[in-house]
């Protein structure tokens, strides 16, 4: 353990590295502060770049960086603007807003930067200590089990996507496993699906698909719908905090690390659960008085949401760097990110190249260092942004769009697949999609029908599915995640139709 | 029907279409070595397929009973939001594409960022060509000099 740490010391301190995270931090808070911009599509946008690094330490430290500055500029926005850039910062806006109506921004930026910064380092620190131990236990999986756990994983973020979600969210995951199965397949390399299109031979390209489901369709819901930036225009002075409030809020960002960090592990349940979770906790916990004066400009209200949604950024690295298996469409972005640089995350990782897992854990560290101490005091100007008109933002955002998708291939027809499965997604959005379990499927389709295709080798026929213990449980959890929404929503209804409930 | 049920029959159509590409014409040209595999290019394709179309009809039967929510952008209501805007862009968009090749990078990203501003109603015409222009070169200099990506900066005709 302290050999990694100091391993991961050695390659984060690297000036390279360090500027890779501040760069990674400052690009992120830039735009993660304008509305409609997620971290998905951020992180899609930055890919490219990260990719073409060729080392990926550097890579995956820049990507996170960016991630976190994402989280942090999207609870900026909320508080200043009520107009939360991503979605894990809603819950920040419940009373950051208000605070910032009463003329406490700076106060609530404050906060805001304080409990971001407990949890991201919080989270670091369990992750430091349960990914280890996880990637020992993974390292005794057999390919039965890896195929098994990917199936608990794609259905977990099935189940997890809400009520009269779990079929869009099931049939988008099977699209995304559908498309990557164009193109040279796993077993004989034959060309699978291509339609006798030579561009489609070697399959849909990734960045190609992550810039289309995230980045385009947010791009044109802004064109369609353009949001009201028009803020109380007010100075953000006195960013102090009293030691009453920081006594306040100290339990409550103890209990949010711990529980967004573990949300954050669970596949398909990201940052934006664990803050609107933790949110509704701390109300529910917090005595008569202050459950009040929640949704009024509470600093314990703003702060769990807001050390929840980290943490759990933190945690959702758990599965990605230990199983390989993303739990969120941010890390299967990363995922995809590091396959291309020829890195596979999963339990050999920390076996084989261990100064990318500590490098991206200490990287952490130093990310939430810098956010607290470069974007505090920085906040007020880099707020400026959000007065850059959208008429110079969404071709920019357009073109990078475009940029992206380019530069991987050096192929204009990619333009167009691009273009063609932006207006897909937007389409699918409209109706309310989920859009990141399409990408997940479609990222986890290649290793899964790897693992698939090895055990039946190896066991002659499906026989792996019913002799391996381990598989079948596993199949088993998967269905019983699958079917539990229905059941429960059946029976939800069947109350209200006054049917008698059985034991 | 509303929205979301017309999108279950495309991907319904979509899975069919697939499901008889991977059960009916793939095997034929399978070499027999690799029939005496237990497992074929076709067989995850196949329950694929099988499991698509089934998630499908329970979005297309409304099996699955959801509360209506407020969406970000009611599509009933889509004329009433900036459609042309969104259009045009897209269009803009595929010409870019098509531009990219032979009227090379400078030119094509000058004229998609002009454009686009312009069809969201910027008419600062001192403003944008600069910021244009800027933005074209130096993304030109980083991804051929820093990153090391060839991309041809000029029209085919003059030689980029």
């Amino acid at each position: 353990m302290l050999e990694g740490f100091l391993i991961g010391l050695q390659t984060a301190l690297s000036v390279q590295n360090l500027l890779m995270v501040i760069g990674g931090c400052l690009i992120g808070t830039f735009i993660g502060m304008l509305p409609g911009l997620g971290p998905m599509s951020i992180i899609a946008i930055m890919i490219p770049v990260a990719i073409s690094m060729g080392d990926p330490s550097a890579a995956l430290i820049l990507l996170a960086g960016v991630y976190y500055g994402a989280i942090f500029g999207g609870s900026t926005s909320s508080i200043l603007l009520n107009a939360p850039g991503v979605a894990g910062t809603v819950a920040s806006s419940f009373d950051g807003y208000p605070m910032a109506r009463q003329g406490k921004a700076g106060k609530a930026l404050t906060v805001a930067a304080i409990a971001s910064f407990a949890g991201g380092t919080i989270g670091a620190l369990l992750l430091m200590i349960f990914a280890p131990a996880l990637s020992s236990v993974a390292l005794l999986f057999h390919s039965a089990e890896y195929f098994a756990l990917m199936v608990v994983g794609l259905s977990a973020i099935a189940a997890f996507a809400g009520t009269g979600q779990v079929a869009k969210a099931l049939v988008m995951t099977l699209l995304g496993l559908i498309m990557a199965t164009v193109g040279e397949g796993a077993l004989f390399n034959l060309p699978r699906f291509t339609m006798g299109i030579m561009d489609l031979q070697s399959g849909f390209g990734f960045i190609t698909l992550a810039m289309a489901m995230f980045a385009l369709p947010e791009a044109l819901f802004l064109v369609l719908k353009p949001k009201d930036l028009q803020g109380d225009d007010g100075k953000i002075k006195e960013l102090r905090i009293t030691g009453k409030e920081a006594k306040a809020i100290a339990p409550v960002i103890g209990r949010q690390s711990l529980q967004g960090f573990f949300i954050g592990v669970l596949p398909g349940a990201g940052a934006t659960i664990a803050s609107f979770l933790g949110y509704a906790v701390e109300r529910n916990i917090a005595p008569k008085k202050e459950q009040d004066e929640f949704g009024k400009g509470s600093v314990k209200g703003l702060a769990a949401p807001e050390t929840a949604n980290n943490a759990a950024c933190t945690g959702s690295f758990v599965p990605l760097l230990t199983l390989g298996i993303p739990g969120s469409g941010t890390t299967a972005i990363l995922l995809g990110a590091l396959i291309a640089l020829n890195v596979t995350p999963g339990p050999r990782l920390m076996v084989d190249e261990p100064q990318i897992f500590w490098a991206v854990i200490m990287s952490m560290f130093i990310g939430n260092l810098i956010l607290l101490v470069l974007n505090l005091p920085l906040i007020p100007y880099i707020a400026r942004i959000l007065t850059v008109p959208r008429n110079y933002l969404i071709p920019f955002i357009l073109f990078f769009t475009l940029m992206g998708a380019y530069i991987g291939q050096n192929n204009a027809t990619e333009l167009l697949i691009l273009v063609g499965f932006g207006i897909c997604a937007t389409a699918l959005k409209f109706a309310d999609y989920p859009l990141a379990p399409l990408l997940i499927g479609f990222i986890l389709g290649a290793m899964m029908e790897n693992n698939f295709a090895r055990s039946m080798q190896l066991y002659d026929g499906v026989s792996f599915i019913w002799e391996r213990p381990m598989t079948l449980g596993l199949l088993a959890i998967a269905v019983i995640l699958v079917a539990l929404p229905s059941y429960r929503a059946r029976r939800a209804k069947a109350r209200q139709d006054g049917v008698a409930e059985g034991d | 029907m509303a929205l979301d049920r017309w999108l279950a029959l495309v991907l319904l159509g979509v899975c069919v279409a697939y499901g008889y590409a991977a059960w009916f014409t793939m095997d034929g040209s399978l070499a027999p070595f690799m029939k005496r595999n237990p497992i074929w290019p076709s067989t995850f394709p196949k329950v694929l397929s099988v499991l698509g179309i089934i998630a499908a009809l329970v979005i297309l039967l409304g099996l699955e009973k959801s509360e209506p929510k407020a969406a970000d952008i009611d599509y009933r209501r889509l004329g009433e939001y900036n459609l042309g805007q969104a259009l045009l862009l897209l269009a803009l968009m595929v010409a870019y594409a098509l531009c990219l090749r032979p009227l090379g990078f400078l030119i094509s990203t000058s004229a998609l960022l002009v454009l686009g501003s312009f069809i969201l109603g910027e008419r600062k015409w001192h403003i944008m060509l600069p910021v244009a222009l800027i933005a074209a070169v130096s993304v030109w200099y980083l991804v051929q000099v820093v990153l090391g990506i060839y991309m041809r900066p000029l029209p085919g005709i003059l030689g980029g």
